[in-house]
């Protein structure tokens, strides 16, 4: 069967275990981490290929797949569904000559460089499922196409001081790169890479066959193919964007987005019709809230109950708090339950997880006294934390905690 | 377990002239109810809870926006190579649809076609969460022809045609009053019902031919003594909507977290379709007590005894009490709504005042600036 030609395809690496999202990441990979109330990371990222135009969309996955593969079913939820494109799961697989798992960010897309090909494409952009951000791909692609370039990489301006967390790269006045510095002590500009690349598919597919009989790769992008293809003198281009984009890979850096919502300087607007983020949305009633709560500064989804007091978080839906029970400054996943008179504070409450009666979860930083002990705390998924039990802040549960009398 | 041996049929159009202010644009089925639900969503998910695989849903004229709501069915997971959804207006001019007995005649290829053994038939104005296969063991435990789902209950006042059953020990329907005058308690007819589908065309073909065109007086009351025709009594929360009041009433009882127990269980949940709104976001100085609340809204002001469907903005210094607000409503600043039920899309600028009272709701139309 001959498929119609598409002119981009987007392979979407989602095989991370996303590590230092501890407890969050022990049942699913990091891309189907729940974020803002309704979403899951990659909602963003999905959306962005639509929105865009992108109609084929590979999503390479190795670690705890079940729930990733479940949430993007037929890809429905974000019009990828059509009949010869649309999102398709790549798992690894059995080969004539052998089964591999995914060794590396390039390895991946190498052991499906024939689902790529029967697109024929002449682009392929490759995304990472751990970033929360708007973008037009399609305004990197026409940059890529305008300056002839084999590799696009979006780049955003970061503050100087954390430039040394980020791959860096230096580009001459025409925006063309002449050096990729990974995590640089020094860094010479703030110009970060988004882990977003454009390629044209036949550069990248001749230096992806290379690569995998090269002794001692890591076949991953940012260390070896991107440096080997800038050693060649192929054209590589940094494409500037501005907006908003975070990674969320920390607990830390997932708490802050979330709360970057409740803050109307933010500039990510999830209600603007032109940019939708599409989702999978759960067969629920309408929240309600009752006459002994007291709502402020928060985001809530369909389907809570909430009889308590919400400040400054994020509830995602059927999460139920019971009357004398607060929540601030925290995000509590879907289906999770705060009993009476609990007080959960500077933490991030997985799914389906009950804090018992009284309970207190992490603290306000002004209340800790040493503040190197100081944290969000994360309870993990599916979890009882029984009556009267206290849970210091930075602690990650993992297990059932008894209740105290 | 999906797909058994029954079929559904959903008359989407009836009594809208009890509530045409609602209706004006839309049919009964597409009205809003409940902060993110339309009528239909409850006989059609009750359906499709009960594992009927197979709905034709009847619609006679406005049904712009049912169809827009209905979509391919996907919402209720209808959209199906083998049966799903199946949208039935007029063949040719809507006088075909002038009454329940010629509207299931011109639907009679529909009805012939099909292989499913029975029939639940319903309408869209009562807001109920059914079993019918409970409804269907129970008919099968009669050995029954026909069963006719009543509600024991004070009859709504306005309630077209009521039909006013009796019963045997046994509960075979033994006298089928329409019409009567009843104070107090009765048992009556929901217009839901469940039949053999060879013994309906059968019914219906029979009155045609005698151009005796009433439902209810010519099937049900004509019949019951000829055939087992047996009641199914349902307890749960099932209000009829009548009138505008009925209407308020309805949505703000689902304030109780008794009704909505009753209405939105778990593992029998009612579909509809959805938009992808973000969350709900309430702004620091918001004030919201006791109200039910669609996501996509942005509230700023104080709400209470509320029900907010998808979208609707609350302005700084408002306050909105005991009201009825459909989607992507906006409301501006320091205005003041009390008893107000207001339409899709209005405009309600800054300063405005508008009350109504509890048996007389104000009614703002689709799309209207205030």
């Amino acid at each position: 069967m001959l498929y119609p030609k598409q002119e981009v395809v987007a392979m979407l690496l989602a095989g991370g275990q996303g590590s230092r999202l501890g407890v969050l990441t022990h049942k699913i990979a990091k891309p189907a981490v729940p974020y803002g109330g309704k979403y899951r990371i990659i909602d963003f990222p999905l959306s962005n290929c639509v929105n865009s135009g992108i109609e084929a969309v590979g999503v390479l996955t190795q670690y705890q797949p079940l729930v990733l593969n479940e949430y993007i079913g037929s890809g429905q939820p974000w019009d990828l569904d059509s009949m010869n494109s649309g999102v398709r799961v790549l798992s690894p697989y059995q080969q004539v000559n052998g089964a591999d798992w995914y060794s590396g960010t390039a390895n991946a897309i190498y052991q499906n460089i024939n689902y790529i090909d029967r697109y024929n494409p002449d682009y392929v952009v490759i995304l990472s499922g751990d970033h929360i951000y708007k973008m037009d791909y399609s305004k990197m692609i026409a940059f890529h196409k305008e300056h002839q370039a084999d590799c696009t990489i979006a780049v955003i301006d970061v503050p100087l001081a954390e430039a040394s967390r980020f791959g860096i790269m230096n580009t001459n006045p025409d925006g063309s790169i002449y050096e990729f510095e990974e995590k640089p002590a020094h860094p010479k500009s703030t110009n970060a890479s988004m882990g977003i690349y454009v390629f044209s598919w036949d550069k990248l597919r001749k230096y992806l066959i290379e690569d995998e009989d090269v002794e001692g790769s890591e076949h991953d992008f940012g260390k070896n193919i991107l440096p080997r293809m800038l050693e060649d003198g192929q054209r590589m281009f940094a494409y500037e964007f501005q907006g908003y984009w975070k990674d969320v890979g920390t607990i830390d850096s997932l708490w802050e987005s979330n709360m970057d919502l409740l803050d109307p300087n933010t500039p990510l607007d999830l209600s603007d019709e032109s940019w939708k983020i599409y989702s999978r949305n759960p067969v629920v009633p309408p929240q309600y809230i009752a006459d002994t709560a007291n709502v402020q500064n928060s985001l809530i989804a369909d389907g809570c109950n909430i009889a308590g007091t919400i400040d400054f978080s994020v509830l995602f839906s059927n999460v139920v708090v019971k009357p004398g029970a607060v929540v601030q400054d925290s995000i509590i996943m879907p289906g999770s339950v705060i009993e009476e008179g609990a007080v959960v504070q500077y933490a991030i409450v997985s799914e389906n997880t009950v804090i018992g009666k009284n309970a207190v979860i992490g603290m306000r930083p002004e209340d800790c006294e040493d503040k190197d002990k100081w944290g969000i705390a994360v309870i993990g998924d599916n979890l009882h934390i029984g009556q009267g039990v206290k849970v210091d802040p930075q602690a990650m549960i993992s297990t059932d905690i008894e209740g105290v009398e | 377990m999906r797909g058994n041996n029954i079929m559904g049929i959903i008359f989407s159009n009836l009594h809208e002239d009890l509530i045409s202010e609602l209706t004006d644009r839309r049919t009964m089925g597409a009205v809003p109810f409940g902060g993110r639900y339309r009528l239909i969503d409850f006989p059609l998910s009750n359906m499709v809870n009960s594992g009927i695989n197979k709905i034709g849903v009847l619609t006679k004229s406005n049904y712009q926006s049912l169809i827009d709501h209905l979509g391919t069915g996907k919402s209720w997971d209808l959209s199906k190579k083998r049966d799903g959804l199946f949208i039935l207006p007029p063949f040719a001019n809507t006088s075909e649809y002038s009454n329940r007995m010629t509207t299931l005649n011109s639907i009679m290829p529909f009805l012939t076609n099909s292989t499913e053994e029975y029939v639940v038939i319903s309408d869209c104005d009562v807001v109920c969460n059914i079993d019918y296969q409970k409804v269907c063991d129970e008919h099968l435990k009669n050995d029954a022809d026909i069963t006719l789902v009543y509600k024991r209950d004070q009859l709504p006042p306005k309630l077209h045609d009521p039909a006013v059953l009796s019963f045997d020990s046994r509960g075979k329907v033994i006298d089928v009053l329409i019409n009567a005058n009843i104070n107090g308690s009765c048992s009556y007819y929901m217009n839901m019902m469940l039949i053999k589908r060879e013994l309906l065309i059968e019914l219906v073909n029979k009155c045609i031919s005698k151009n005796t065109l009433n439902f209810k007086r010519d099937i049900i009351q004509a019949e019951y003594k000829n055939l087992n025709v047996y009641g199914y009594e349902f307890k749960g929360f099932a209000p009829v909507i009548t009138s505008m009041g009925d209407y308020f009433n309805a949505n703000m009882q689902l304030m109780k977290s008794e009704v909505r127990g009753d209405l939105f269980k778990g593992d029998r949940p009612i579909y509809t379709k959805v938009r992808d709104d973000m969350p709900t976001k309430f702004g620091l100085g918001s004030k919201v007590t006791n109200s039910l609340i669609g996501n996509g809204c942005n509230i700023e002001g104080e709400v209470e005894n509320c029900i907010l469907f998808k979208g609707v903005h609350i302005g700084k210094g408002t306050k909105v009490s005991n009201c009825v607000i459909m989607q992507d409503t906006k409301v501006g600043a320091d205005s003041n709504l009390s008893y107000v039920i207001v339409d899709k899309d209005v405009t309600i600028k800054d300063e405005r005042t508008l009350s109504g009272f509890l048996s007389y709701p104000v009614y703002i139309s689709k799309e209207s600036v205030v």
